[in-house]
């Protein structure tokens, strides 16, 4: 069985611990919700698997490689293999919607010609396949900018899957959504999960949402774990301490 | 109690106030002595004005073409007609085609090299400090130095003609954008960037596809502003031998061919006058297009 394992991971921010001593070990194919409040860690601990941050101290393996160590072209398949999702979409506005999703495709089949525009025949038709998923393909050649937020959102999931990744991190991926529409993006990560297999990594600001969605549950306070493990074992009073209630 | 406040109040605002006016004083007063002080050191006297301004008027009555209303539009043959004012426009056209020419090559080039030296000179998007202190230092040379003295010196070193002229204007173009642009990306939104380096994708994509589509109207826009004013500066570096109407307007006026440098300036201005207007038009198309999307 593939898995992720985080060993004593830190990150030190000026003075502040963002994330002080995490260690967990995911498996293939699990979806997990990390929860926690504003400021517990969950967005630098997922940006630090995808080492859009570098960890202070600490190690992530994969399948028993050190994650931590990895430099250029072997740190860029990484991140390719270990998609990422955004609370703000992160796409590029100005240009169409398949070339966005195509975007997906670079750090896997990386060809000098994409500088200029050109993606080859089998990766147009894969990025079209994946819009199709999401019933997106008639907006292909629309400017991501004119999207909904739902749909952009949806359009970020394609580019993702453009990565061919073995896991998918989320942060935040409905926060600045609407309830239908986060509601459409969360049965989508759903359905790639269990028809892909891959393992998704989802931080949630909504109990309930990662209650209904997610096999497992990590709840963050002050960069520390507090809680690990299904959601029918989280207790009103661990939720309480996890959302800080008492001390409001 | 409430009067006490509202007293006490209004002293507090009086004393502000006054503090104001006395800080308002204070700069007026100086301001006048630097303007005094200033044109001392100049030497700006009165009767050097009275004197030298008649002369102006002088000048521009003597370069003012005599046209006469009933031979104004007969052939090159008749005095006062403006054919005859214009004889030589053949030569000056080539000479303008010489000049915008002189003025798109410099803009072409340089901004090409201002956009690769942009991304090494913008904070966010520099590989390293080093480089970036270099690269802007750079730039900082080639726009300090007035494009006039490029100019005397390839002219100096390469001769006289159109490439002295431009080699300057790339450089000066170079530098002026090149700081332009880097200012560009360092007010872009690092979120696209972001999702480019989270897929796995090296630096020129990061730059292809997170950077330049939301800097490309600016730096289109700027291009076309520079392109302004280096037709108009093409014009000036005739003068040192660079090539270009420039060049023949500096001829007429030292052999007062009093006539011709009104043709010219005429001519000059009417170019200036129709690239200023398209670029105009062009950008705000560029700008608005952008903004409907």
């Amino acid at each position: 069985m593939k898995s992720l394992k985080i060993i004593n991971l830190k990150k030190k921010f000026k003075n502040i611990n963002a994330v002080n001593g995490i260690s967990l070990e995911i498996n293939e194919g699990e979806i997990i919700g990390i929860i926690g409040r504003s400021g517990a860690g969950k967005s630098t601990l997922l940006r630090m698997i995808n080492r859009l941050i570098e960890p202070s101290e600490g190690f992530i393996e994969f399948n028993d490689i050190n994650i931590t160590s990895l430099k250029g072209k072997a740190l860029r398949k990484w991140r390719s293999e270990c998609a990422m999702i955004f609370q703000q979409f992160n796409l590029v506005e100005r240009i169409d919607v398949l070339t966005n999703v195509l975007i997906g495709s670079l750090g896997r089949n990386y060809n000098f010609l994409n500088l200029i525009g050109i993606f080859s025949k089998k990766e147009k038709i894969n990025a079209l396949k994946n819009l199709d998923r999401f019933d997106l393909s008639e907006k292909a050649l629309q400017k991501a900018g004119t999207l909904s937020g739902g749909q952009q959102q949806r359009v970020a999931i394609a580019r993702a899957l453009m990565q061919k990744p073995k896991i998918l991190l989320a942060d935040e991926p409905i926060s600045s959504l609407d309830p239908k529409n986060a509601q459409r993006v969360m049965d989508d990560m759903l359905k790639i999960n269990k028809e892909d297999g891959i393992t998704i990594i989802c931080n949630l600001h909504s109990l309930d949402v990662a209650k209904k969605y997610c096999d497992r549950l990590i709840g963050l306070s002050d960069g520390k774990v507090v809680f690990d493990g299904a959601p029918d074992d989280l207790t009103t009073e661990i939720s309480k301490e996890l959302y800080d209630i008492d001390n409001e | 109690m409430s009067e006490i406040f509202i007293e006490n109040h209004n002293q507090k605002l009086k004393d502000l106030i006054f503090k104001r006016r006395l800080w308002n004083i204070f700069i007026i007063i100086s301001l006048i002595i630097a303007v005094l002080l200033s044109s001392s050191i100049i030497d700006i006297s009165s009767s050097r004005l009275l004197n030298g301004l008649p002369r102006l008027g002088d000048y521009i009555s003597q370069i003012l073409p005599s046209l006469e209303s009933s031979s104004l539009f007969l052939d090159s043959n008749k005095e006062g007609s403006i054919a005859y004012w214009y004889f030589n426009l053949p030569k000056y056209l080539k000479l303008l085609f010489e000049t915008f020419n002189m003025a798109l090559l410099a803009t072409i080039i340089g901004s090409s090299i201002a956009l690769l030296l942009s991304f090494l000179s913008a904070k966010n998007t520099a590989p390293n400090s080093f480089i970036y202190f270099m690269t802007r230092r750079t730039l900082e040379f080639f726009r300090g130095v007035p494009e006039i003295i490029f100019a005397i010196l390839f002219v100096w070193a390469l001769g006289i003609g159109p490439i002295a002229g431009i080699i300057a204007m790339t450089l000066h173009t170079t530098g002026s954008l090149g700081k332009l642009f880097s200012e560009v990306h360092e007010n872009s939104d690092i979120k696209p960037r972001e999702a480019l380096k989270a897929a796995g994708g090296n630096w020129p994509s990061e730059m292809k596809f997170g950077l330049l589509p939301q800097v490309l109207p600016n730096l289109i826009s700027y291009t076309l502003l520079r392109f302004e004013i280096n037709i108009r500066a093409s014009t000036i570096l005739g003068f040192v031998g660079a090539g270009g109407i420039g060049q023949e307007l500096y001829l007429v006026i030292n052999f007062n061919y009093y006539e011709e440098v009104s043709a010219i300036i005429l001519l000059i201005i009417l170019t200036v006058i129709s690239i200023d207007l398209l670029s105009e038009y062009l950008r705000k198309n560029i700008i608005e297009v952008d903004n409907v999307r």
